[in-house]
């Protein structure tokens, strides 16, 4: 299918993907502000979005383009399993509305710009800033990169061969990211999600109508399942249902500790958008299960697949006519855009904040952070380019993976300040570090597996590493906390929370 | 009121309530239509704490 170039789709896809250019550098005008002058203005979009944009951003760089790509493939390999994204999407909103309101206000107050601004105006600790800045660096780079194996699935679909379209479009990303900032992505995202609801809508309709209805489709992949045998199946067996759960909640509370969903949360206008948005973006989740399904469809469609990541694009090749294909795949590929950007400004924000003035130019001016900001914006793009070019796949999966248990034990340093000044840096720091490296090492050894098992009773219990480290990461947190303050009972760092 | 918000966690976390296929609704296994509806269910707990609490006094 992919021996040919499409060139009614590709026409499609690339008036699409000109739209959006336009759009990303005329950004730059909307809600004007002076862009370089400050990075308020080119990190956060001038700290102004209201509930609609916030909904839209938020909504376009949480659901990525992999997610679409990569939920309906790990539903069509394993089946009920790969599910728990629904759970997870879910969860995760009592927690925002409960806690991301705190730490706007927080940040509001301070003019934080970063999630290690918030923790070093906290506790005043230059290494558990350090620690939560590079943790936000590290755990996005491969997120970035994802987005590319997602764009590069659609574009390959299409028949175009080769790195070059995937450069050019990376290229033009980064430059209207470089002059127009936030505001590239916040713009583009209307585009973006409007058209992923209009394919899934379509997609959720019409592919169960082709193929006879949802029975029918539940029951082609059930078949498919007890062929195969093995862990798979239209419902979960007993030993994959604490993996099931610990990896919805552990993913839940790692969700916002992101460098680019945070970003979306601090480009906010008031507490208040917050709150809204947690009630208003379930209504992703809902595409997102349906997005799912599509792996049960290809089923009912009898699309053989080299790999379950072709399964979507295969999908909407073989059942839709060919332009609205080709507008199917801009979506994905256009839906790749935006979380790579905010990611990108997201990671660029941290570097710039934590690390060059926190270590190399104290002194810089807002214009100087904006500059440095732009600068590494572009870095980063091209350090994910040259990841995807140069290495296997595989490597952005596996980091991708160890990146999500990695931001997780950041959550005790950036969230229980918002609530309590018990705990102290050093604890929360030791914390951090024993998490992550006990996280790592077991992921490692159980060949980069996210489920690590427990024995307890003759029984042994499988569940989410990353959710076994945060745990950890408390329990040292707090122990430490008292044996410090056995030590040393004055705070040399108390202030007053706002 | 705040006690609503744990809900959600407590109706998807526990695994066991809904690891089944019947009843089906609208050919979707009872898996499968549980976790969707509890996309509306949670928005609307979100919804009544949120009527519930007073508003900031800043914007």
């Amino acid at each position: 299918m992919a021996n040919q170039i499409e060139w009614v789709a590709l026409s499609v896809f690339v008036f699409f993907f000109a739209l959006v250019t336009v759009m990303g550098f005329f950004a730059a005008r909307w809600k004007s502000g002076p862009i370089s002058a400050h990075l308020d203005q080119w990190g956060l979009g001038g700290r102004q979005f209201g509930i609609w944009v916030t909904w839209f951003l938020v909504g376009g760089d949480f659901y990525t383009a992999y997610t679409v790509i990569a939920v309906p493939a790990l539903v069509y390999a394993v089946g009920a399993y790969g599910f728990f994204a629904l759970p997870y999407t879910i969860i995760v909103y009592p927690f925002v509305f409960a806690v991301m309101p705190l730490l706007w206000k927080q940040a509001h107050a301070n003019g934080h710009v970063t999630a290690a601004d918030v923790v070093h105006g906290t506790y005043h600790s230059r290494g558990l800033e350090l620690a939560v800045a590079i943790t936000g660096m590290v755990a996005t780079m491969p997120y970035i990169a994802l987005q590319l194996i997602g764009m590069s699935v659609t574009i390959k679909t299409m028949g175009l061969k080769g790195d070059l379209p995937i450069i050019a479009a990376f290229i033009i990303l980064a430059l209207y990211t470089y002059s127009s900032g936030l505001r590239a992505p916040a713009l583009i995202a209307f585009v973006k999600d409007i058209m992923i609801y209009i394919v899934v809508l379509v997609a959720v309709v019409v592919v169960p109508a082709k193929l006879g209805g949802y029975g029918v489709v539940f029951a082609a992949a059930n078949d498919a399942f007890a062929a195969k045998g093995g862990l798979t199946g239209l419902t979960l067996k007993p030993s994959q249902m604490l993996p099931y759960a610990s990896l919805a909640l552990g993913s839940a509370l790692a969700a916002f500790m992101y460098p680019h969903t945070l970003t979306g949360i601090f480009a906010s206008k008031s507490a208040d958008t917050i709150r809204k948005n947690a009630i208003l973006l379930p209504a992703y989740t809902l595409l997102l299960g349906l997005i799912a399904l599509l792996g049960y469809m290809a089923y009912a469609a009898k699309i053989a697949v080299a790999t379950p990541n072709d399964v979507v694009p295969a999908l909407f090749q073989a059942l839709f006519p060919s332009w609205f294909a080709g507008f199917a795949f801009s979506a994905i590929a256009i839906g790749a855009l935006v979380p790579a950007a905010v990611m990108s400004i997201g990671a660029a924000n941290l570097f710039t904040r934590n690390v060059w003035k926190s270590y190399v130019n104290p002194a810089i001016s807002h214009a100087g952070e904006a500059a440095v900001a732009k600068i590494t914006s572009l870095v980063v793009k091209l350090g994910a380019l040259a990841f995807i070019l140069f290495l296997p796949t595989q490597y952005a999966l596996d980091l991708q993976l160890l990146g999500g248990l990695w931001i997780l034990q950041t959550f005790p340093a950036l969230v229980f300040g918002l609530f309590t000044r018990w705990f102290r840096a050093e604890g929360l720091l030791l914390g951090w570090a024993v998490g992550i490296i006990w996280g790592s090492w077991t992921a490692w050894g159980n060949g980069l597996k996210p489920l690590a098992s427990i024995d307890l009773g003759g029984a042994s219990y499988m569940f989410y590493v990353g959710l076994g480290a945060l745990i950890l990461n408390v329990v040292v947190a707090a122990v430490v906390t008292v044996i410090v303050g056995l030590i040393s009972p004055n705070r040399t760092s108390v202030t007053a929370r706002s | 009121m705040w006690m609503l918000l744990l809900v959600p966690f407590i109706g998807l976390l526990w695994v066991p309530f809904y690891n089944f296929t019947e009843p089906s609704l609208f050919g979707f296994p009872f898996f499968y239509w549980y976790q969707l509806a509890w996309v509306p269910i949670s928005s609307l707990l979100i919804w009544l704490v949120y009527r519930s609490r007073t508003p900031d006094e800043a914007p």
